[in-house]
């Protein structure tokens, strides 16, 4: 599996690295409307094919843990990366980056919410720029869903279809299907890797 | 200084109970904020909602950031924020720290092979929502076609197949198509 060669951080001065966490976080939280999910998407593309400072799998296991945690999954999976890349000071810069956003957008908008409310082209803007986002965002399913099928076993892909419907389509709350597929996929393990690798 | 304790004491809450992240803490904030302290009408909170709909970040940080620059102006607005993402900060720091020591167990392993998928499944869920909810304003899964935007689907599809033949960064997608689509509606286009 491991393709790609990985980039390593720790060759970069601290300063240098510091900064491209918080720039990194901070540039994707501005841009990304939506909340949720369409910020994981997009700290993938940056984090792993772009800065090469995690790899695939590593990147989705961030994200499962990050999940298992109360908050905002955009937050909590920033919190986690910078973590695994710097630790603490690492978490504290991505936690930055990605807060600071929202807090400054939002605390102008409350000065002048009103006023823009009506604004035809405001609502334009929005509306192309979630088209956009649909567009980045399903171009990464498409890959991750890749990477789901490339594990060659029937179990994964049920899983994710399941995880689905019962998400989109029955509005199963988050953290019941987190820790369901998490006990699946632990009996899962212990039934069929008997006295496995490790 | 009380009501910045208050601010901090209510929006720590809602960032420690809201487990499933964004539209999951919407219950909680609306609790602490319109009902208990009532320092947002009820039409206000509904505001606030939509402005998150239309501006990054998530929507608890979102009405942290609007509530406490409403109640106790910028210091407010900071307080309740950074509430707001402690009990992450905190929390994800343990579990991360846990993951770290713990990798290589063997039911590790396991619990991580049933979350892969899953993550994958509930990223899926929230592209479809977003996509229909562009193209059709709502994100529910389409009954009828009549609230369809041509326009959109058009802009959906030139997009997607761009991203197909050459890697653009994602920013700039987003961007642009929000550019192209005031650019069409300048010129008289429907949209």
């Amino acid at each position: 599996m491991e393709d790609q060669k990985l980039a390593d951080p720790s060759q970069l001065s601290k300063a240098k690295l510091f900064w491209t966490l918080f720039s990194t976080t901070f540039t994707l939280s501005a841009f990304t409307f939506g909340g949720g999910y369409v910020i994981v998407p997009l700290m993938r593309e940056a984090f792993v094919e772009k800065l090469r400072w995690v790899d695939e799998n590593e990147m989705i296991d961030l994200i499962a843990i990050a999940q298992s945690a109360p908050g905002p999954i955009a937050v909590n999976t920033s919190i986690h990366v910078g973590y695994k890349i710097a630790r603490i000071p690492g978490a504290l810069f991505t936690l930055l980056g990605s807060v600071l956003p929202p807090l400054i957008t939002l605390t102008i908008i409350s000065y002048i919410y009103y006023a823009i409310r009506d604004n035809k082209i405001v609502q334009t803007l929005f509306f192309g720029m979630s088209v956009g986002v649909a567009v980045v965002i399903l171009d990464a399913v498409i890959m991750m869903a890749k990477t789901v099928f490339k594990q060659k076993d029937f179990l994964s892909p049920i899983i994710m279809v399941v995880a689905f419907v019962t998400i989109y389509f029955f509005k199963v709350n988050v953290v019941l299907i987190i820790f369901g597929s998490a006990i699946v996929g632990a009996i899962a393990h212990l039934v069929f890797h008997k006295g496995g690798k490790r | 200084m009380m009501v910045l304790l208050q601010l901090l004491l209510s929006f720590v809450q809602i960032g420690l109970y809201s487990f499933g992240g964004g539209y999951a803490a919407l219950p909680l904030i609306q609790y602490q904020v319109v009902d208990l302290h009532k320092w947002l009408t009820v039409q206000e909170f509904a505001d606030v909602i939509t402005i998150s709909q239309m501006t990054p970040g998530p929507i608890a940080i979102n009405a942290a950031s609007f509530v406490g620059r409403k109640v106790a102006g910028l210091p407010g607005s900071i307080v309740a924020t950074f509430g707001n993402v402690l009990p992450s900060l905190i929390i994800v720091l343990i579990l991360a720290a846990l993951f770290a020591r713990y990798r290589s167990l063997k039911v590790m392993d396991g619990i991580l092979y049933g979350l892969r998928p899953a993550v994958v499944g509930l990223i899926a869920s929230a592209g479809l929502a977003i996509l229909f909810l562009a193209l059709l304003g709502d994100q529910n899964f389409p009954t009828t076609l009549e609230t369809l935007s041509l326009f959109a689907v058009i802009l959906f599809a030139f997009g997607f197949t761009i991203t197909k033949f050459k890697k653009i960064n994602p920013i700039f997608i987003i961007i642009g198509s929000g550019v192209v689509t005031v650019l069409a509606s300048l010129a008289g286009m429907k949209i």
